[in-house]
């Protein structure tokens, strides 16, 4: 490439400076483009540390209207729970439907039909997904209640799905197929050789696909919107209605008072840690053990 | 593949395995492809249960619905056209302010940056994903709406001779901060995609330019822009599909004003912000209740349809260039999910 810089020299000057700008205007474009994330982590931080004081971790919030208006503990709690269930659904299902495409299904036409749909899911936006628990879980009060955490937890759920079939199926499918092909050679049944040599050779890819997709739902707001319900209390309860740190902080922006107003900062702070973390260790998992 | 298959034909021939030992092998199988045929299954009756629950909004209004201006859940009217032209004025903005900047960023990285350069910043264009839609929301509201107000006012006055940009008075929030937000929050999935095809060009069709004597941007303009366009163009599309959906950052920052906003600096509202702004009053009113689940169906099959152009041209500008390319292009689509 020095060869390439050194030729320049040799060409007009128009051509020359039209290359320098532009070179310069994408430099400028990438530059502009970082500008939001640091500052929106610049104001997180400014605005949200200074309400991770004494029992802000340790207390609900309250509905007072005077003195201090409480913490995040119930969110936070709620936030783990559902997603927690979400995660116990969202991913052996994933992985199960990326096992299909990869070992059974291939390039047939239903298999084909369920990559185009999963994709489709993908694109389908997340309040969507709310709406249909609605209609179908939080109308029919299944299970007693109207609102509670599991449908929430379902919502998010089906949201994470496509993120996880998605990435599975681009890790199974870098497994070398002279692995799958020793092994049955052995005489190994086909699940045995799907249990014991496809899924631990995939494994760190198929971690840092979950983990992506627990840190898409731990963020997301609009699924849990008319499904999880609305209250403050810490529960353990899942068929009961739980708070999560996306709405506490979706309630808490349009609330007049200035406390209020702080915990959400804070409420946000603690959220965006929480997803930040979890992308640069799904990160880390991926690049340590790379296949190829 | 065809390899394997043929092993698994032989194993069984030869080895003569008992009914009994294959079941779990049958299990497995059909387990899974019972699961694929669930998700179908799911999303068909997601699709037909949407449509019962909005069928009598439909049958109200008819095309009123989209293309009636005049929301009014007080008086039970419900023409959305206000929603949709919304819905259309914000991600207009977002694809104009995003996409320039998505693929530039992504022709700075994959051209131009140091090799060293290149994981780092192609990580942090993407971790602009990783923060919710909320906090998109909370900032665009607290911070940058009001910081951009007075800029607003001085372009709006500025340039008053531009319809439907200039001339009137800026309020915030408006059409434009949620523009704005959304043009940030496509820009990940959009660079990704775009960093992914611009991957896909061949080192011979660049080096080739290079040889010729062009310069590092007449190389990008003539070798890998062409090469890339369609990919691009698809992630672009995806992009759209996002910002029309986008609910919870749109439903804070675009003032939820039932009317068409005279210009950009105007508050609306969009299809996804009203179902999260009207749903919790409307659970009790059945034809209130019915209009949000309708302009639920509006706003799916609007994303579906740019959905589906966009894997076209997804799959179109990766066809056979690299073997794993469609996949690769897809899961990036997949991993780069924006947060809702």
């Amino acid at each position: 490439m020095s060869a390439v810089s050194r030729s320049l020299h040799q060409v007009s000057g128009r051509r020359r400076r039209t290359d320098k700008v532009m070179r310069s205007m994408l430099l400028a474009a990438t530059l502009i483009a970082l500008v939001p994330l640091v500052l929106v982590v610049y104001f997180l931080i400014k605005q949200g540390i200074g309400s991770w004081a004494g029992s802000f971790f340790s207390t609900d919030p309250n509905g007072n209207f005077f003195g201090s208006p409480g913490g995040i503990k119930s969110a936070i709690f709620g936030s783990l729970e559902m997603i927690g269930l979400a995660t116990l659904i969202a991913i052996p299902i994933g992985i199960g439907v990326a096992l299909y495409l990869v070992e059974y299904g291939k390039q047939s036409p239903f298999a084909n039909v369920v990559r185009y749909f999963i994709d489709v899911m993908t694109g389908v936006p997340s309040i969507m997904f709310g709406l249909f628990i609605f209609i179908v879980l939080v109308v029919a009060k299944v299970g007693g209640s109207s609102y509670a955490a599991w449908k929430g937890s379902i919502a998010v759920s089906l949201l994470m799905l496509p993120v996880v079939t998605r990435s599975a199926e681009v890790v199974l499918l870098l497994v070398p197929d002279s692995l799958r092909e020793a092994a049955l050679a052995l005489g190994a049944p086909r699940w045995r050789v799907v249990a014991r040599v496809v899924l631990p050779t995939a494994l760190p890819g198929l971690v840092t696909g979950s983990l992506l997709a627990v840190a898409r739902g731990l963020g997301e707001t609009a699924p849990l919107l008319f499904t999880a319900g609305a209250t403050f209390v810490t529960t353990a309860n899942l068929n009961q209605q739980m708070n999560s740190l996306p709405l506490q902080i979706y309630t808490d922006i349009t609330n007049p008072r200035q406390a209020v107003i702080d915990r959400a900062w804070g409420a946000a702070l603690a959220l965006v840690a929480i997803i930040l973390i979890l992308n640069l260790v799904a990160r880390t998992v991926s690049r340590r053990s790379r296949m190829a | 593949m065809e390899a394997s298959a043929t092993t698994v034909t032989a194993g069984r021939s030869v080895l003569e395995r008992s009914a009994a030992s294959r079941l779990p092998d049958r299990v497995l199988k059909w387990g899974l492809t019972g699961l694929a045929a669930a998700i179908l299954a799911l999303l068909a009756y997601f699709f037909i249960r949407l449509i019962g629950e909005s069928g009598s909004t439909f049958s109200t209004f008819g095309l009123n619905f989209v293309f009636g201006n005049d929301w009014d859940p007080s008086r039970s009217i419900y023409h959305g056209l206000p929603l949709v032209a919304g819905t259309l004025i914000t991600s207009a903005i977002a694809l104009l302010l995003g996409v320039p900047v998505a693929v530039a960023t992504a022709l700075y990285v994959n051209e131009l940056c140091p090799r060293r350069l290149r994981t780092p910043l192609a990580l942090l264009v993407d971790l602009l994903a990783a923060v919710p839609s909320v906090v998109y929301g909370l900032w665009g509201i607290l911070v940058l709406g009001p910081k951009l107000l007075p800029a607003e006012k001085w372009f709006a006055s500025t340039f008053s001779f531009i319809p439907f940009i200039g001339g009137g008075t800026p309020t915030t929030p408006n059409y434009f901060l949620a523009g704005l937000i959304l043009a940030i929050m496509i820009l990940p999935i959009v660079s990704a995609i775009s960093r992914e095809v611009i991957a896909t060009v061949p080192s011979e069709h660049k080096e080739a330019a290079l040889a010729l004597g062009a310069t590092r941007w007449e190389m990008i303009r003539m070798a890998v822009l062409p090469y890339a366009r369609p990919g691009i163009t698809g992630g672009a599309m995806l992009g759209l599909g996002r910002a029309i959906g986008e609910t919870i950052a749109v439903v804070l920052v675009i003032g939820n004003a039932p009317v068409i906003g005279a210009h950009i600096f105007n508050q609306g509202y969009t299809l996804a912000a009203v179902i999260a702004a009207e749903f919790g009053e409307a659970a009790n009113t059945p034809s209130h209740s019915s209009a949000l689940f309708a302009a639920g169906l509006v706003l799916f099959v609007l994303t579906l349809i740019v959905n589906i152009i966009a894997r076209w041209f997804v799959v179109r500008g990766s066809r056979g260039r690299r073997r794993t390319g469609g996949a690769a292009v897809e899961a990036a689509a997949a991993a780069v999910g924006e947060v809702g």
